[in-house]
């Protein structure tokens, strides 16, 4: 898959934390790339390893997680190879991250705009204040802020402004890649609606890489170029966006799109999927969704699907996938 | 329409907050969360309040069932048990006997719980503050309950508490208390918000089958309009404390008429990455409603605002045809 456009490639990434009842397998073997200039929606339920999977490759592991296997290349660097010192130099510079909660990435006590200086003279060095301001209120304009609104405190911002902040700060250092992580769930829609379709801007005008994370199906129906279905720690679909919701392969994909209620359109019966996520300190052998999957056969319960390119540019991880079409 | 028994009809309700402050703590100002609402419910239907955060529809939950106390207005429930009621006026004793008929389902499963209490407990509880029935036969409601919500087998949730439970299975043990004494009126506030989209599902169909069987209305309260689509036979749109529109879900839908509406709904994703999706802009952010001029409560931000709407009162919710309803002296 890798070709000279790849900026990001990930390669049987396993991820562990401890906990006090034992290991749980919160990212088990995944391997994905992302293109420049390309946005990849990673999409799945609580506890199926999207934010792991962000924090893994930010190196911004929780003390009690281990990551057991695996390599990330960010262009020709091997991240999980690098010391803690060197990884500083990627962080911001080569992969930046907006977090879901954008009140405990700011700071309360100091002014929005002298953050952003800091992260940047922590940088470049060689950066002076006054370039380093000059370069805060390009990022302002960048994201739809006033450049005056940079000596003001976080608790004069709304939601919005600091979502805002925060995805400038991440821009700041022009890294290659940027993770969004759920970056808008706290937001009403109105603003939701305007941050997304500015960031997608800006990530299509800067030709960054970008990971999308969210649980909400319409919000990467949006954002995304390809998308990749997340359960149980395991990637389950992975293919361009449109042929994920036009051809489904994939038995749980099918039931997420199935159960997702939308303004537009007839309206239609909602399907509902069996029992709950598995407990991923025990879980299943086999598929990891074999006992809420109404396709499954006894080779589910006991071998683990392999991730295969079933039509062009999409794969999916299933022992009997839906039906396969031709062309389209 | 007209032949339905309106089982709730809010008229003129308000809930203004008052900020402190001021001499002696005298608060000259207020938040007029909820300011001036009319609305009503039928039996057996429910009306999904939609609306941005702070845009009083919580609050407008709240009063409904009770947990505050209104400032002004109206709360008539025409109920075939106790009869015809201003819920507005009730205090004490009569108020305790209403929360019979009316109940409420909060957002959060994991703090609306009681950890320390069982499901059994905690399902049973309205029975026991009411004092309907004998310990045994308690019981055997508390499990008549818990197979409805589909919490089977009954048995083995009765004695466990919140802690041993998934999101969904809180959110069915508090959907089973607010039913457990057969009200006629559920305020539910994002019941569904918290919880995963393959658990969700279950949990909305769960209470629209529980609704069509025990003859439950709904005020659904979520700022999703598809699951307000999905739950309701109406939805009304607030804003800073007014209804800006009510009408029937395809109908709002399909044909929004207030220039909120039409804004709100073009700026909702659509699970479709071939939709090419059309935003209205409009300027500014949702301010809070603290002693608001008089004028339309849109006009900031309004794209087709006019003279008119600054100078004149905040329109009346007024019949645009066919029970669609709109505030707004531009359509």
């Amino acid at each position: 898959m890798e070709t000279a456009d790849t900026v990001l490639a990930v390669q049987d990434l396993t991820m562990h934390y401890k906990t006090r009842q034992g290991w749980v397998a919160a990212v088990d073997d995944i391997s994905f790339d992302l293109r420049r200039g390309e946005s990849l929606g990673l999409v799945g339920e609580s506890g199926c390893g999207k934010t792991s999977i962000a924090v893994s490759l930010m190196r911004l592991l929780p003390d009690n997680a281990r990551v057991l296997s695996g390599q990330i290349w960010l262009d020709q660097e091997e991240l999980l190879s690098l010391s803690a010192d060197e990884m500083l130099h990627v962080r911001w510079k080569g992969i930046a991250m907006v977090f879901q909660a954008a009140m405990n990435s700011l700071d309360p006590v100091y002014r929005v705009g002298e953050q952003i200086v800091e992260a940047l003279q922590a940088h470049f060095p060689t950066m002076r204040v006054a370039q380093a301001r000059e370069r805060v209120a390009e990022l302002f304009r960048l994201v739809g802020l006033d450049p005056r609104l940079m000596d003001r405190y976080p608790h004069e911002f709304s939601g919005g402004m600091r979502q805002r902040a925060v995805i400038a700060m991440a821009l700041s250092c022009q890294p290659a890649v940027i993770i969004a992580d759920e970056p808008t769930t706290a937001l009403d829609v109105i603003v939701q609606d305007r941050i997304l379709k500015e960031l997608r801007a800006i990530q299509k005008q800067l030709d960054m890489g970008m990971i999308y994370i969210s649980h909400d199906i319409a919000v990467i129906a949006e954002v995304s170029d390809r998308i990749a279905v997340m359960y149980a720690g395991r990637m389950a679909e992975l293919a361009a966006g449109e042929s994920i919701f036009h051809h489904p392969l994939h038995p749980y994909t099918s039931a997420l799109m199935g159960a997702f209620p939308s303004i537009k359109g007839p309206k239609r019966e909602l399907t509902t999927l069996p029992g709950e996520p598995p407990d991923l300190l025990h879980p299943p052998a086999g598929c990891r969704f074999h006992p809420r999957c109404p396709r499954a056969t006894g080779v589910c319960q006991e071998q683990r699907p392999p991730l295969e390119e079933r039509m062009p540019g999409h794969a999916v991880a299933c022992w009997h996938p839906l039906e396969v079409r031709n062309g389209c | 329409m007209a032949a339905e028994s309106k089982l709730v009809r809010v008229e003129g309700l308000r809930k203004w907050f008052p900020l402190s402050g001021g001499f002696f703590r005298q608060s000259r100002s207020a938040i007029h969360a909820v300011d001036g609402v009319d609305f009503t419910i039928a039996a057996g239907r429910s009306l999904g309040l939609v609306g941005e955060s702070g845009c009083g529809k919580t609050t407008t939950g709240r009063l409904l069932t009770r947990l505050d106390a209104p400032t002004a207005g109206h709360i008539y429930m025409d109920d075939p048990q106790m009869g015809a009621v201003d819920l507005a006026l009730l205090h004490g004793k009569e108020l305790k006997l209403f929360r019979r008929r009316v109940q409420f389902i909060f957002q959060d499963p994991y703090e609306s719980l009681n950890p320390r209490r069982t499901v059994f407990d905690t399902v049973a509880e309205p029975l026991v503050v009411q004092g309907e029935g004998t310990l045994v036969e308690r019981e055997e409601r508390v499990v008549r309950l818990l197979d409805l919500v589909g919490l089977t087998p009954a048995a083995s949730f009765l004695f466990r508490f919140p802690h041993e439970l998934s999101g969904g299975q809180r959110q069915r043990v508090a959907i089973a208390r607010a039913l457990i004494i057969e009200p006629a009126f559920v305020a539910a506030d994002e019941p569904t918000s918290m919880l995963d989209v393959s658990i969700r599902t279950g949990v909305m169909q769960l209470m629209l089958e529980l609704a069509q069987r025990l003859g439950v209305s709904y005020l659904y309260i979520t700022h999703d309009l598809a699951v307000a689509r999905y739950m309701c036979q109406e939805i009304a749109v607030m804003y800073l404390g007014k209804i800006v529109e009510r009408a029937p879900s395809e109908e709002l839908l399909a044909n929004p008429l207030h220039p909120y509406t039409r804004a709100l709904l073009s700026a909702v994703p659509i699970p479709d990455p071939r939709y090419r999706r059309q935003t209205i802009e409009i300027s500014g952010d949702v301010s809070r409603p603290i002693d608001p001029p008089p004028q339309c409560r849109f006009y900031a931000r309004c794209p087709v605002r006019e003279e008119r709407c600054r100078q004149e009162e905040h329109p009346p919710l007024v019949d645009k045809g066919g029970g669609h309803m709109a505030a707004c002296h531009r359509v």
